[in-house]
């Protein structure tokens, strides 16, 4: 009876579920490998520091993906005087909102924020940074397959090249219709498709550590945690035991 | 001849009684020796309050609950909190196993209260036990609510303000108690600055003071236990129950056992998975509130979200009054009710162990009718959604409002004189 009862509330939900748009989502190549990290930090530094800021994230904090200090203030800090700075950008956020419609988002938790129900945020902004196609009716000449009518240009354009974009209308299985992009590079960048799909998982790793630098320090602090937990087990309820020994 | 330490404690008990309360809570308070795995929660929820009372003093002295924005356009609030995750030593440790225990409080919380309901304990003389258990629940999902909008990202935000403008559903009067709470026409650095008022101040000293009279309470009664059966009423030449044990030591290490598992899983959460998967930190929280963007779903945290689902289920209006009202007073039934539950249950034994078939499977329905509702609760409504939702409340209130005549047509068996113990 109560089984029954339990199996039904799993399935009952699942009869009611299922609306709203579905979002078709890669899977990030998300490494936490140095090297990866570093290029990551390149891209980032060159790229996106311009009009999005990283404000909680200090510079020296890269360190911790193996840059030395000098590494860090000769190759990556071009607005910033003391390595102790957080990684702002001049733009003002007033500026920012009238000359692109919406300020840029800060990026330190990008990849944190772009999680849903269809995958990770590393791998929304995989996708993301990897389906920008040109789009004459937009006033920045960029569009993008999961972020419609997106404020931002396609920034990457001369590493990827220009995508463009066939749009047909397919069945969307619930009786309606359903808008499919399928992308084609018109012209190619200075990346082939495989080496900018690594560089752009770079870059997404990258923001994923920058999201949370603590979160490698903190699953190895867990690990030695959970196992003193567990002697503690041992030990309390060997204690429990010897003293309810006289109980009956 | 006394030592100087029985000196000290005898100068103490002459002027505040130490010893006496020691005795009167601890060392001499007589608790059934049955009690299984459901009575570690108690203990547990006292633990989680300690948690969030200790981590909060120190996230308070990095937080701030300043709706302005800096130099680089974000929120200070919001900042204040990566601050704390990054810049503040240790910083990440405490605020995580803050957000984590204040979904570990519910857990346990909710835990607590059903094994009220399998063995009874509600029942006389622990009424007003149950009344302050009942009071502690709510000042909790005030606490909850409150403590949700400092991170000031946007579900704190338009959560917030889903919650708040219910209020403004209440005829004549709702319109300026939802101004009153938030201190602004819209949700605001006002608005920030009182619930973190509450949030720190007020609500937890209510806390607090109901968690004391909700343990002074039990220990005047004495505790409940598995088979529902008063240990008091078979006594010793002593005076002390034949089953009933000392609390302090066999309890309180018993107890260690249970805080010990649970910390394992609590800083597994904690570690491993803060985020919870999206329901202890919500993933559009890492966006700072925008007043001006509206999320296209905005759901309450898991914990609200069975109570949530009774009000949306709430579709049509009354005597000329919006539905939205109809909703938040069934909202506020929906928690109201567990009070009355002394009174509605009218079966002649207090635990589900001598209860009959026809209270199992009713409650079997409630505790799935109250999953269904939760997780529903996390989902944007549709029709069909709708519909189970309305069904589900329905069986909600059904198993309280109609159990003064299920529980007394129910083929009891006879309670047992003593109660088992293997």
């Amino acid at each position: 009876m109560i089984k029954k009862l339990l199996l039904a509330s799993v399935l009952v939900p699942a009869a009611v579920l299922a609306s709203g748009p579905e979002l078709h989502l890669d899977k990030a190549p998300v490494s936490n490998d140095p090297a990866a990290l570093q290029h990551g930090a390149k891209l980032f530094v060159n790229y996106c520091l311009n009009c999005h800021g990283a404000s909680y994230v200090r510079y020296n904090r890269l360190t911790e993906i193996g840059l030395s200090t000098d590494a860090i203030k000769d190759n990556l800090m071009f607005t910033a005087e003391k390595v102790g700075e957080q990684m702002t950008i001049a733009m003002r956020p007033a500026e920012a909102k009238a000359w692109f419609g919406a300020a840029p988002p800060d990026l330190s938790v990008i990849a944190r924020s772009r999680a849903s129900e269809f995958g990770s945020g590393a791998d929304w902004l995989y996708t993301y940074l990897r389906t920008f196609y040109r789009d004459p009716a937009r006033p920045t000449g960029w569009n993008n397959v999961i972020f419609e009518n997106v404020g931002m240009p396609h920034i990457l354009y001369e590493l990827q090249g220009e995508q463009v974009a066939k749009i047909s209308e397919k069945d969307d299985g619930h009786g309606g219709k359903a808008k499919e992009i399928t992308l084609e590079l018109a012209k190619p960048g200075k990346l082939s498709k495989d080496e900018y799909d690594k560089a752009v998982g770079d870059l997404v790793s990258y923001l994923v550590w920058m999201g949370e630098p603590v979160a490698d320090k903190r699953k190895a602090i867990g690990k030695v945690v959970l196992a003193a937990l567990a002697g503690l087990f041992v030990l309390s309820f060997a204690l429990k035991k010897n003293y309810w020994k006289d109980i009956h | 001849m006394t030592t100087k330490a029985e000196a000290v404690i005898n100068w103490i008990d002459e002027r505040f009684p130490l010893t006496a309360s020691i005795k009167g809570h601890l060392t001499e308070y007589y608790a059934p020796k049955n009690f299984n795995f459901w009575y570690f929660f108690g203990s547990l929820a006292l633990m989680v309050l300690v948690i969030q009372i200790v981590t909060g003093i120190f996230l308070v002295m990095h937080y701030k609950p300043d709706a302005s924005l800096n130099a680089a356009g974000v929120p200070v609030a919001f900042a204040s909190v990566e601050y704390i995750m990054r810049d503040v030593p240790g910083g990440w440790l405490i605020r995580y196993m803050h957000s984590t225990g204040a979904s570990a409080f519910f857990i346990v919380v909710y835990l607590h209260m059903f094994r009220g309901l399998l063995y009874g304990s509600y029942r006389k003389p622990r009424e007003l036990i149950w009344i302050f258990g009942v009071l502690i629940f709510l000042a909790l999902m005030a606490e909850a609510f409150m403590g949700y909008l400092l991170p000031w990202g946007q579900m704190s935000f338009w959560g917030a303000q889903v919650i708040v403008n219910l209020f403004s559903a209440i005829p004549v009067i709702g319109p300026d108690l939802s101004l009153v709470i938030r201190g602004d026409y819209v949700v605001s650095d006002a608005t920030l600055n009182r619930f973190f008022s509450f949030h720190v101040i007020a609500v937890p000293l209510v806390l607090i003071g109901l968690v004391a009279a909700h343990i002074v309470a039990l220990h005047e009664v004495g505790s409940n236990n598995p088979d529902g059966v008063e240990i008091k009423k078979k006594k010793d030449a002593n005076g002390i129950p034949l089953d009933g044990i000392p609390f302090h030591p066999y309890y309180t290490v018993k107890d260690i056992v249970g805080v010990v598992a649970f910390l394992f899983v609590f800083t597994a959460i904690v570690f491993f998975a803060p985020e919870g998967g999206g329901y202890f930190l919500e993933f559009n929280n890492f966006i700072p509130a925008d007043p001006l963007k509206t999320p296209p779903h905005i759901a309450p945290v898991w914990y609200f979200t069975p109570f949530y689902s009774v009000l949306r289920a709430v579709t049509y209006p009354l005597f000329g009054i919006d539905a939205k009202f109809w909703g938040v007073v069934a909202m506020g039934a929906a928690v109201v009710i567990i009070a009355f539950l002394p009174w509605l249950d009218r079966s002649p034994v207090k635990s589900i162990r001598y209860k009959g078939p026809l209270f199992k499977a009713i409650l079997a329905v409630f505790v799935v009718a109250f999953v269904i509702l939760g997780y529903l609760g996390v989902l944007p409504p549709t029709p069909g959604r709708t519909l189970v939702s309305q069904i589900c409340s329905v069986i909600y209130f059904g198993f309280f409002l109609l159990m003064p005549w299920y529980s007394k047509m129910d083929q009891c068996k006879p309670e047992p004189e003593r109660v088992n113990f293997k």
